[in-house]
């Protein structure tokens, strides 16, 4: 008996909206078990969760405060994945952003007021799309696989932001600990009421518009499309694929980069080392949502939320129901594995066999 | 001969039935709801305390000294506790500390550098609440600050690993280059060096709390250069079992660690965080508690040693014990003179002592170290 993987015909469209839903479903479904061998009814706790992230005004700002970053690295993500561009790299992308918009601070030109935001941004774009550029170019010159160098890069600008906060930016009275001195309130991004919901959610809904628009009703989006689904045709067609990976990249990693700037300067308030949570970092989750969500943005901005939701509401528990914080890093993993698990269920079908009688190698 | 799996035509029905059977499980269960009568606790405000925790509590280190420590005040009648753990440090933690402002805890402990912003922020809006943080600087009417003289245990590790070591080389895991760990490093090296004058400490900076990894490979490339007792600043026994490994010694910190390396283990300073977490108990219960910048040493126990390993002779302990005995009655401090720096040059003169001020400050090496403090 032998087990193999046999392409559907056709794709079922019902099954590609249906396969996330239930993915999202059976993860719950096997976390429901974690929880009740841990002692808790899961019921109550993902009652628990989904009341304090959604059911108060408090927990649903913090929810979309966590979006923010999400929904930027997301749409980033999405675009290139749309390409069949595997850019695993946001996470570099975004502290490179959060680098360059930190760098306009530590000039120390105070601006003329309005000009230090829209100076940062334009920094942090630029740094996380020139970032995003160097393994697409190799890609484009060389043909290097762009999952390695994508991934490699993430840890070199991690490493580039601890150098300066370690180092020349360092808050002289910090006591020595690695992060640079508060931002001054220029350079810190408009917050809504009494929340922290900053203007950075107000860039990620326009640019989720913009990428919508840009995807469906123009020429280039239907070529970006096309190079996705068949990069054959599409050169056959005289689309340029090399051009599209550069343009596709510096949107990607420029989305990124914005995200980590409006991180820093809409919530940290100063550059450190923890601009993205350890368990479940930014850009990485990113590669989760840009997956569940379809490759389409308003996809990513509400599955960003449920991942903010998850994430706020999981810490809620922790507090409310003593549960243990890896429960909420299970829940987002096996989301993920199930995810893709269906979407290959999806795509191929598993056929079991009785091994054929070797013809040639195998 | 093959049979095709329909995936969707399983799946789907599969999926219903088991969230139905759940949904039963759940209403069907029941489960004993926490019946918490309330105990009509004595005269006094009823604490409920909270604590923020950087890293899980099962890193066996510094966040397990502080969950000891909880475990023991959540005995009390009038104190109920819960905690988080892994809450990374800078403004996501203000998150989880106006939570427990909105649950109604009038007690916080945030047990890290990285939540002071976060604490004094969230602290502005609840001048109710009492927020004690560890190892800051900043306070405000409702925020003090409380940590431990971790540099004398330190110092008798030192004298300790001074005695043990043949290579006179000893190995120094460190985490993150600030005052707190320059002083931990350079009492470690004092002790070592006032009973064995050759020895150097060699330190690796390994710019982390936490991470097992990190601190084994930092361990491993200690013990490559020759370093035949392995101390660290880190939260976890990688380094321990490094050490071990390799059939040399090791110092812990944080909680005892014999049981990760008991092959290894001599002893370690460890903190008794019981001592400061029961007297601000009591004061919030009291209603006597006001901002204060509390930091205790072996005089209090708040800090202290592991039990010695049966590996440490009977003399060194005496030693040990003597030197002890001379810091907890006050007659004697770690950074008293002579003390040169790493540059040979003098620091304190001979007679002097450093005052509280300049060691929370500590920048420098002193003499017998080999590294630099990155910059």
């Amino acid at each position: 008996m032998a087990i193999r993987l046999e392409r559907r015909l056709e794709r079922s469209r019902q099954l590609e909206y249906l396969v996330p839903v239930l993915s999202v479903l059976l993860s719950l479904v096997v976390c429901a078990f974690l929880l009740l061998a841990n002692g808790n009814n899961p019921l109550v706790a993902y009652g628990a969760m989904m009341k304090e992230a959604f059911g108060t005004s408090y927990g649903f700002a913090e929810v979309l405060v966590k979006a923010t970053p999400l929904i930027l690295c997301g749409l980033g993500v999405m675009l290139a994945f749309k390409m069949l561009f595997w850019n695993i790299g946001a996470e570099g992308q975004l502290h490179m952003g959060a680098w360059g918009a930190t760098a306009v601070v530590m000039t120390g030109w105070e601006g003329s007021g309005w000009l230090m935001i829209p100076a940062m941004m334009i920094a942090g774009m630029a740094c996380g799309a020139l970032w995003a550029l160097i393994p697409a170019y190799l890609k484009v010159k060389l043909n290097c696989n762009e999952i390695i160098t994508t991934l490699l890069l993430n840890y070199v600008a991690i490493l580039w932001v601890a150098h300066f906060i370690y180092g020349p930016w360092k808050d002289p009275v910090s006591f020595g600990f690695p992060m640079t001195k508060l931002f001054p309130e220029g350079a810190q991004l408009m917050r809504f009421g009494d929340s922290r919901v900053h203007l950075g959610f107000v860039f990620a809904l326009i640019i989720a518009l913009i990428l919508y628009l840009l995807q469906e009703k123009s020429r280039w989006g239907f070529e970006v499309a096309v190079t996705g689904g068949n990069p054959k045709a599409a050169e056959y067609a005289g689309m340029s694929t090399g051009r599209n990976i550069l343009l596709v990249m510096i949107i990607s990693g420029g989305l990124a980069g914005l995200a980590g700037m409006v991180e820093i300067s809409g919530i940290q308030l100063k550059l450190l080392k923890d601009i993205s949570p350890h368990a479940a970092p930014y850009g990485y989750t990113a590669i989760i949502i840009a997956w569940l969500a379809r490759r389409n943005p308003w996809g990513v901005l509400l599955v960003s939320i449920l991942m903010g939701g998850l994430y706020v509401g999981g810490e809620t528990v922790q507090i409310t129901m003593k549960l243990p914080v890896n429960i909420v890093l299970i829940i987002q993993a096996l989301i993920l594995f199930f995810v893709l698990g269906g979407d290959i269920l999806a795509r191929y079908r598993v056929v079991f066999s009785r091994p054929r009688e070797a013809l040639g190698g195998g | 001969m093959s049979r095709q799996w329909r995936s969707a035509a399983f799946t789907v029905p599969a999926v219903f039935l088991v969230v139905a059977a759940l949904a039963l499980a759940g209403c069907g269960g029941g489960a004993p709801e926490e019946a918490a009568p309330e105990a009509a606790a004595s005269e006094g405000v009823a604490v409920k305390a909270a604590f923020v925790y950087v890293s899980p509590v099962g890193d066996a280190g510094w966040t397990l000294a502080h969950d000891n420590a909880r475990l023991k005040i959540d005995e009390l009648d009038y104190v109920e506790t819960a905690y988080t753990e892994a809450v990374p440090e800078g403004a996501d933690a203000e998150r989880t500390i106006s939570q427990y402002v909105r649950q109604g805890y009038n007690l916080i402990f945030t047990t890290s550098f990285g939540y002071m912003d976060p604490t004094i922020t969230v602290a502005a809006t609840a001048p109710e609440v009492t927020f004690m943080h560890c190892s800051g600087f900043k306070t405000a009417a409702n925020v003090g600050t409380y940590f431990g003289r971790m540099y004398q245990p330190r110092y008798l590790t030192g004298m300790i690993a001074g005695k043990m070591t043949k290579s006179k080389v000893l190995g120094y895991v460190a985490a993150h280059p600030i005052p707190e760990v320059i002083r931990g490093l350079n009492a470690f090296a004092l002790g070592a060096r006032s009973v064995n004058p050759d020895v150097k400490v060699h330190v690796v900076w390994t710019q982390t709390w936490y991470d097992p990894a990190k601190e084994r490979e930092a361990a491993e490339s200690l013990l490559d250069i020759g370093a035949d007792v392995i101390a660290q600043h880190q939260d976890t026994p990688a380094p321990q079992q490094a050490a071990e490994k390799r059939g040399n010694y090791s110092i812990g910190y944080n909680s005892d660690m014999s049981s990760f390396a008991p092959a290894a283990h001599l002893t370690a300073p460890v903190w008794n965080w019981e001592v400061i977490y029961r007297k601000v108990v009591d004061e919030v219960h009291n209603g006597t508690w006001t901002s204060y910048q509390y930091w205790g040493g072996l005089d209090d126990g708040v800090v202290g040693l592991a039990p010695y390993s049966d590996l440490v002779p009977q003399e060194v302990r005496d030693m040990v014990e003597a030197k002890k005995a001379e810091i907890v009655a006050g007659d004697w401090d770690v950074f008293t003179g002579p003390i040169n720096n790493a540059a040979g040059e003098v620091w304190v003169a001979d007679g002097e002592s450093m005052a509280d001020g300049d060691m929370l400050g500590m920048k420098d090496l002193v003499e017998g170290v080999v590294g630099t403090v990155p910059e």
